[in-house]
């Protein structure tokens, strides 16, 4: 059985808080207004902040299978979409060649039919999986190219997909589609247009501290406060890549693996590897700015709910 | 809070609000057409006017597609949702400010000027004013024709001036074109092409089928553009643009940014088809025209800015600066490493190489010289032909700005 769809905007906060997922009050209106009005919720933001995530926390909460779509450069229909299973076929037309009656205009009809048809993603979510429209992760869309942004506009649009040999085949009931970008180029405004755009941002303190303590349950009070406040320090200086919630997390969990319970300079230096990602960065954290943070870092700490 | 909820919010009202506002927004630069508005009344519908920040939110998601838009979003929102009049006095009140000078304060001053724009634009006449300074130099001469070549711009009558430009206009950048993941079918190509061939089988009247082929699509790489706009380039930089637009509206994939002591994306300036237009509109959007230039500093902020999101698919990168910087290479080499990493190739043009005696001798070019792959001079015809040798050079040879330095 499916739940159904929460009802107002409390109700999706509260539906995803319930699974693990604290969202902001903006993202739950985005998604509350994706869900109410059967549109597409584009989220952009930094690697690590929990885009993914959304339509993984969306899918279980919801009941709904969940299809993801990886992007890469170079996704092709035959990935992405639909693709023949052309050794089927050939074995199909050596079979019918071997019984002697070969009519071709029935084996062209044939060979082209559904059951060597081989379901890619989208083609998948087209379909009602376990009574109800699956949720449709298509992530990291800015890694592929301009040609299959415009092959998805007609599935955003109609959802549906047309294949030459078959025709159309049109969902019954739209599935539940999430897409994700880092940035790493712009995504054409078509796109955009039919979509609800969302910029998911670096949470507050309280946000990533309610995160940290719902994740690593087995940091200690203190630590997971100290660990949140320095990450929030760290965002505030000029560094290539920011931490993300994800690289909190990890480091939160090699802490406790480390049997820390607060943060010295020493130990932020040893395991710096987890937040941050680039040498230059590294570099810039040098011990004295690393004692600095942490001394700052823990003077916050105590500010932050217990 | 909102100030009168029964003025704005009554039923009949609130969709000729949000209209308003849309249109307010518009007019402002996002693209907003008819049918977000419908959108957006729907949303509103959805989440109900009783939570002022769900009506934000909702407004948002569906009014907003970029990130750089929200600055302004959020501008126009609380102004406007206070009270729609209260916004145009303010605009009232900022347009001298608009008329005048652009301020020296830009991280502030800009978006309440768009604003204000929006809601009372100028004129046109007075926006595309006629007769605009055109200080071209012999120095830059793109022109094979020998009369061009040795007169003076300034000297030149406007048929001749535009005689030039047109020319310019002409001139295309080519670049190689590199494989890229998807195939398209080809007949001497290096897959098998398994969904055509069976479907030459199922209508085959013969037995044996050839095999079709598919083959790897090649296509030209992103083209990023930085070009110095200093002091010192300044007699360059008026005829670098007519290039750069000419190059821009070519094909798709190129960024343009312009940098002095500080950094200016004008790619949806250039965009706009006709040239003139386009930099007038550039000369609005750049406020660090020919002063000094901190190389250092604006291609880390390049770096941390815009690289990620322009230099992805293997772009290929032109600096276009004659080095001479204020900082004295300041903080430079760490910023061209991190650039020449991310980039396919980084090719430097430098106007100061067309003299004879070039020396690399100032401590920008001594900085900057290691990380580029060629050294180039840009400042006529034969420089770009030279330009186009070096994008049909195998990619093998990188980091050929070293030997420069080695000659010195």
């Amino acid at each position: 059985m499916t739940p159904a769809l929460p009802g107002n905007v409390d109700a999706v906060a509260a539906l995803l808080e319930q699974h693990d997922y604290f969202a902001d009050r903006r993202l739950a209106t985005s998604v509350y207004l994706a869900l109410k009005m059967r549109r597409p919720l584009f989220l952009e933001g930094e690697a690590g902040v929990g885009k993914t995530e959304i339509a993984k926390v969306l899918a279980t909460s919801l009941g709904r299978a969940l299809i993801r779509l990886q992007c890469y450069e170079g996704l092709d229909t035959a990935s992405a979409v639909y693709e023949w299973n052309y050794p089927r076929q050939m074995i199909e037309i050596r079979l019918a060649e071997a019984s002697g009656k070969v009519d071709r205009e029935s084996l062209g009809a044939d060979i082209f039919a559904e059951r060597f048809l081989i379901r890619r993603p989208i083609l998948q979510a087209l379909e009602p999986h376990g009574g109800a429209a699956p949720v449709l992760l298509i992530d990291e869309l800015d890694r592929t190219d301009e040609p299959f942004e415009a092959y998805l506009l007609e599935v955003l649009a109609e959802y549906q997909v047309t294949i030459p040999e078959l025709g159309p085949i049109k969902a019954a009931e739209p599935p539940i589609v999430v897409i994700t970008s880092n940035r790493t180029r712009e995504i054409h405004d078509a796109i955009k247009r039919r979509c609800l755009y969302h910029w998911v941002d670096y949470p507050n303190a309280e946000r990533e501290l309610a995160i940290v303590r719902r994740k690593v349950p087995g940091a200690d009070a203190r630590l997971s406060r100290e660990v949140v406040a320095f990450t929030q320090r760290l965002r505030a200086i000029d560094l290539f890549k920011a931490p993300g919630i994800a690289e909190t997390l990890d480091w939160a969990e090699a802490l406790v693996a480390l049997d820390r319970v607060t943060l010295d300079p020493d130990t932020v230096a040893s395991t710096l590897g987890a937040l941050l990602k680039y040498q230059d960065d590294v570099g810039a954290i040098t011990p004295d700015v690393a004692a600095r943070l942490v001394a700052e870092a823990r003077a916050e700490a105590v500010a932050l709910p217990a | 809070m909102i100030a009168s909820t029964e003025a704005l919010f009554g039923r009949e009202r609130l969709a000729g609000n949000i209209l308003h506002f849309a249109r307010v927004l518009r007019a402002a630069g996002l693209p907003i057409g008819p049918a977000k508005v419908v959108v957006a009344l729907n949303a509103v519908e959805a989440v109900g006017v009783g939570n002022r920040d769900d009506f934000r939110a909702a407004l948002e998601s569906v009014l907003i597609e970029r990130h750089e838009h929200k600055v302004l979003f959020d501008q126009a929102f609380e102004l406007f949702w206070r009270n729609p009049k209260l916004l145009e006095r303010m605009m009232a009140l900022l347009l001298p400010k608009v008329r005048g000078r652009v301020p020296a304060d830009e991280a502030q001053a800009p978006l309440p000027a768009r604003l204000a724009e929006a809601l009372m634009p100028l004129p046109r006449h007075e926006l595309e004013a006629e007769g605009e300074e055109i200080d071209l130099d012999a120095a830059f001469t793109f022109s094979p024709r020998e009369v061009l070549q040795t007169r003076d711009f300034e000297s030149m009558t406007a048929v001749e001036l535009r005689e030039v430009k047109a020319m310019i206009a002409r001139l295309r950048l080519p670049l190689p074109e590199i494989p890229v993941r998807r195939t398209v079918a080809a007949p001497k190509g290096h897959a098998v092409d398994l969904r055509a061939t069976l479907r030459a089988m199922t209508s085959a009247r013969g037995v044996i089928v050839p095999l079709a082929w598919r083959r790897k699509r090649r296509r030209r790489p992103p083209l990023v553009v930085l070009c110095d706009i200093s002091g010192s380039m300044d007699r360059y930089s008026r005829m670098l643009l007519f290039f750069l637009h000419a190059i821009t509206n070519d094909r798709d994939r190129v960024h343009t940014l312009l940098f002095g002591t500080r950094l200016t994306n004008i790619t949806r300036h250039l965009k706009q088809r006709d040239v003139d237009v386009a930099i007038a509109r550039i000369s609005g959007a750049v406020t660090d025209w020919a002063g000094g230039t901190r190389i250092g500093a604006c291609l880390g902020e390049f770096n941390r800015r815009w690289s990620r999101r322009l230099l992805g698919q293997g772009a290929i990168v032109l600096l276009i600066s004659d080095g001479l910087d204020s900082d004295v290479g300041d903080g430079l080499p760490q910023e061209m490493e991190r650039l020449a990493k991310s980039c396919r190739r980084l090719i430097w043009l430098n106007p100061l190489l067309r003299y004879e005696g070039f020396e690399a001798r100032p401590a920008g070019i001594r900085a900057m010289l290691p990380f580029v792959d060629d050294f180039l001079p840009v400042h006529n015809l034969q420089s770009l032909k030279q330009l186009a040798e070096a994008f049909a050079r195998r990619p093998a040879a990188r980091g050929r700005g070293a030997e420069y330095l080695r000659a010195a």
